[in-house]
């Protein structure tokens, strides 16, 4: 038995160091690197490198009973040594072949550095082994230490990196509360310094505590005493301060980070067009970026004072027609695919997101939209004499479009309407057989969903007052599929948070640039195998989803 | 109920007019170009030209689509990341095998020798890649609903297109070029390109490989009974489970020598490369019929062919400047009319809305 339990670790060690090789060769050990989230302690390429023995030791144990403590042991130790083989290995290759550089680009010299700390490839790779080693039998003693010490422990750690990651957003709200001194006290000039990180450790870990032996039952005591009315009027307080919250913030974050709440706004507003169309109606819509071009586009030609603008219109003239295009353009692309499903669908709809981008780019309509050279002087909104520059002011337009898609996408998923599109995605030709009209709820979906996307194209035209074809390309397409699917499709609270995620993260963390889709890819296979139903899912699919293992718990 | 009828009727009517919409396109394109002389003037050989650039082009796209049409056979899955099996064993090949070969001299020296083992670097990446992706992102899922595999394909193909460029680097890499098939050969006048004789000759001479292993072999038998009904071949004692992925390595193999032969037609690799020939694959597998491994053949050889006469021909008939630029386009159309109006294909041979 024991026997077949380190053949396991082995081989899980092994799959982790080959993972921790993985991210080492493609470059994202370096470039993370440069993200210290302790300053001059530990960085973000290290967290990435040193959580696969963990993750290792971690996952041989999981079947060892509580008693064995001393194969639990061993077995995250067997398993940290072999997850630092592959990466050896790497450090080793380059003593045997220097060049190899000019095959695997990212094997550079910063890379074995930090690999091997710092010392000689075969002193480092000594090192590594002990730390991973070490790691492995940490991983694995996760299972050993008692609960009521393992979860603040894991908490003080997780909020500890986590603020360290988010430092520069941190630093950007804190530098006019705090004094020139406690900044320097608090933030190193990369990632958070030592003593701050110390701070939150023991706050984070104190609150667990405190949490668990008590705070936890009371909060719930307290909620459950509250009257209806009560609860109700504390609901609706908490609703008002969420809004009073959104329509400062600008204020709080700053002008730079405005511009990324900007960004994440106008993806919710695409993904919140496109959970119409896949999450409610399951029509699964790769060309979605061809409705967000054409909205950009309209406005674009509409309002520019270029070469390129024919009538000069103002931006809320012009606002109504851009939506009204993509509509348009929603329904007529929709006509010739009203009879297809699932997979073919898809690759149709991609099939025109790319028609339409080849042709954006081509000389054929370069007189009319200017091929590659784009639109350029598209108008900046006006209303009397204040002209909207600013990030802080794109970001009430945003919230008000975003605000107007959530209204609408809320009440239309519990309309009638709503109740249409979702037995269409359960069963089309049960569908059919209620009474469905077919073909108006599909075209309406893919209307509607377009008429976001219209609009969002719109403001992002008008918002950098400049567009290119290159910025309409399929990537949009996958970028807004991928965060409805990683929130959870069909959810309104999942697409706010899986644009959080997928795209403001990734603009705080510049070093994910680079990465972003591999990470995209690795996300929607990970959601797909381990949480189909997203992070935030709706009620509905949550239900689908555990249907199965709640039947399963009422049998036992 | 009078109100669906009255529906149908508007809808088929739209489609009526596309379909004419584009008809009209490319007669009139075609009538424009050869009766009234529009755009450049063309030579005979210069058609035959495009003929042969459009079959050497559309021998890789048959080569490609036969992975699409054998995984949609076994499984009724697009496997959306199969550009990526043929771009993931053209650059490894390419950087760790053609590139050096190719400054010690020993390409030149036995063009043979290093061409068999660049192809075989290539075959062996993607077989491990398509295997790995199959164990990972379809296998576990293979009992989920539709979307879920194709959710899965799409971020497979990303995760491997990036994951590649992070490898390899984002930039372009040139494919060695070979001594050996440097010019052209001349055969009754017509000069075929030496590069290009050689892509179509290996394409065909993989394509009735297949086919003999598909179907005369126990292996390729087994293949065909699992697309037939994956339950009943398990009850005659066909592993499914390995017949799958033998049908993923089987398609893998011919993509990563696809790949080779692209890198030897067009000289450059990148980490991209797999994306527009994989739809473009796609397209051939659907065009032929989707799950029919001569359909495939078809489907390549005519989009190759359409796709290197279409612009010269009809586009620039209407007179549309830049015309090389929509090629792309006429491929996107194509797959798009199909997909519309003839999801079964050319040849028809199974019904694909059934399945889809």
């Amino acid at each position: 038995m024991s026997q077949l339990n380190l053949r396991n670790a082995a081989r899980v060690g092994l799959l982790a160091g080959v993972v921790a090789l993985s991210v080492s060769a493609i470059g994202m050990v370096e470039s993370f690197d440069q993200r210290d989230l302790i300053t001059d302690l530990f960085t973000l390429g290290q967290l990435l490198l040193f959580s696969a023995p963990l993750v290792a030791g971690y996952m041989v144990t999981k079947g060892v009973r509580d008693a064995d403590n001393g194969a639990a042991v061993l077995l995250g130790l067997v398993s940290g040594v072999l997850t630092a083989v592959p990466p050896i290995a790497l450090i080793l290759l380059t003593l045997i072949a220097p060049n190899i550089r000019n095959a695997l680009v990212n094997v550079s010299p910063a890379l074995i550095s930090i690999l091997t700390f710092g010392a000689s490839q075969i002193i480092g790779s000594l090192i590594l082994a002990v730390i991973m080693a070490v790691l492995g039998v940490i991983g694995a003693a996760i299972h050993i230490v008692p609960e009521a010490v393992r979860k603040p422990i894991l908490y003080g750690f997780g909020w500890t990196l986590g603020l360290g990651m988010l430092s520069d957003v941190l630093l950007n709200i804190l530098r006019p509360l705090l004094g020139r001194s406690l900044v320097r006290l608090f933030f190193g000039t990369k990632g958070i310094t030592f003593v701050s990180a110390a701070i939150i450790f023991v706050l984070s870990i104190a609150i667990t505590i405190w949490w668990q032996s008590g705070g936890q039952s009371q909060y719930e005591a307290r909620k459950a005493s509250l009257s209806e009315a009560q609860a109700k009027r504390s609901r609706q307080i908490s609703i008002g301060a969420g809004i009073v919250a959104l329509l400062l913030l600008p204020l709080i974050l700053g002008t730079y980070l405005t511009e990324v709440v900007d960004n994440v706004g106008l993806f919710i507003l695409m993904g919140l067009g496109l959970n119409i169309v896949v999450g409610f109606a399951g029509l699964l819509d790769l060309g979605y970026v061809a409705f967000f071009a054409i909205g950009a586009y309209v406005m674009g030609i509409l309002t520019s004072q270029g070469d390129l603008g024919i009538i000069d219109m103002s931006f809320w003239l012009a606002l109504p027609i851009s939506v009204a295009a993509a509509v348009t353009a929603g329904v007529l692309l929709g006509m010739p695919v009203l009879r297809m499903r699932g997979d073919y669908l898809a690759i149709v709809t991609l099939g025109f997101g790319e028609i339409i981008r080849v042709m954006a780019t081509s000389d054929l309509l370069k007189p009319y939209i200017g091929g590659a050279q784009g639109i350029l002087q598209i108008a900046k909104p006006t209303s009397g004499s204040f002209t909207m520059v600013q990030p802080e002011h794109f970001y009430y337009l945003i919230l008000a479009g975003a605000g107007l898609a959530v209204f609408v996408s809320w009440r239309l998923r519990d309309s009638r309407l709503g109740r249409q599109w979702m037995a269409l995605r359960e069963d089309e030709d049960v569908a059919e057989a209620m009474g469905i009209n077919l073909v108006s709820t599909k075209l309406l979906a893919f209307g509607i969903g377009a008429a976001f996307s219209g609009l969002a194209g719109a403001i992002f035209a008008t918002r950098l007052s400049s567009i290119f074809p290159h910025s309409f390309n399929l990537l949009i397409s996958i970028n807004v599929l991928s965060l409805i699917i990683v929130g959870g499709i069909g959810s309104l609270p999942g697409v706010v948070v899986g644009a959080l995620v997928l795209v403001g993260l990734p603009e705080l963390l510049r070093e994910f640039a680079q990465y972003r889709l591999l990470l995209y890819g690795a996300l929607m296979i990970a959601m797909m195998l381990a949480r189909p139903e997203g992070l935030w899912p709706s009620s509905i699919t949550r239900r689908e989803f555990h249907a199965e293992d709640e039947v399963v718990g009422g049998v036992q | 109920m009078a109100q669906r009828f009255k529906d149908i009727d508007y809808i088929g009517l739209f489609l009526w007019l596309f379909r004419a919409a584009i008809i009209v396109i490319v007669v009139w394109g075609t009538v424009a170009k050869l009766f009234l002389g529009q755009g450049n003037a063309y030579t005979t050989k210069d058609w035959i030209n495009f003929l042969v650039a459009g079959l050497s082009q559309g021998s890789i796209f048959a080569l490609i689509a036969l992975g699409y049409t054998l995984v949609y056979g076994v499984l009724f899955m697009i496997n959306f990341a199969h550009g990526e099996f043929f771009m993931a064993g053209t650059m490894t090949a390419t950087i760790f095998v053609a590139l050096p070969l190719s400054a010690s001299g020993f390409l030149d020296k036995h063009p043979v020798i290093g061409m068999l083992a660049i192809l075989v670097v290539a075959m062996v990446v993607s077989v491990s890649v398509a295997l790995l992706t199959e164990r990972v992102a379809y296998r576990p899922l293979r009992r989920a609903p539709r979307l879920v595999p194709l959710i899965t394909a799409i971020g497979a193909s990303f995760f491997w297109q990036y994951f590649f460029a992070g490898l390899f680097g984002s930039g372009l890499i040139p494919f060695p070029e070979l001594a050996v098939l440097r010019g052209a050969w001349m055969i009754g006048g017509v000069e075929f390109l030496k590069t290009r004789a050689v892509v179509m000759i290996a394409s065909v001479i993989m394509l009735i490989g297949l086919y003999i292993f598909i179907m005369r072999t126990k292996t390729g038998t087994a293949i065909r009974a699992v697309a037939e009904d994956k339950d009943i071949a398990a009850l005659m004692g066909i592993d499914v489970d390995r017949t799958i992925s033998i049908t993923f390595a089987t398609g893998a193999a011919m993509a990563g020598v696809a790949g080779i032969l692209y890198g030897l037609v067009f000289r450059q690799v990148n980490f991209i490369m797999g994306f527009v020939p994989g739809i473009k694959a796609f397209t051939a597998a659907v065009l032929g019929g989707i799950g029919s491994i001569p359909g495939a053949a078809i489907g390549g050889f005519f989009l190759g062919v359409f796709e290197a006469i279409g612009p010269p021909l009809f586009l620039e008939g209407l007179g549309i400047p830049g015309s090389h630029q929509l090629k792309d386009v006429i491929a996107f159309t194509m797959l798009v009319l199909v997909l519309i109006f003839r999801p079964q294909g050319i040849i028809g041979e199974r019904l694909a809305e059934k399945k889809a």
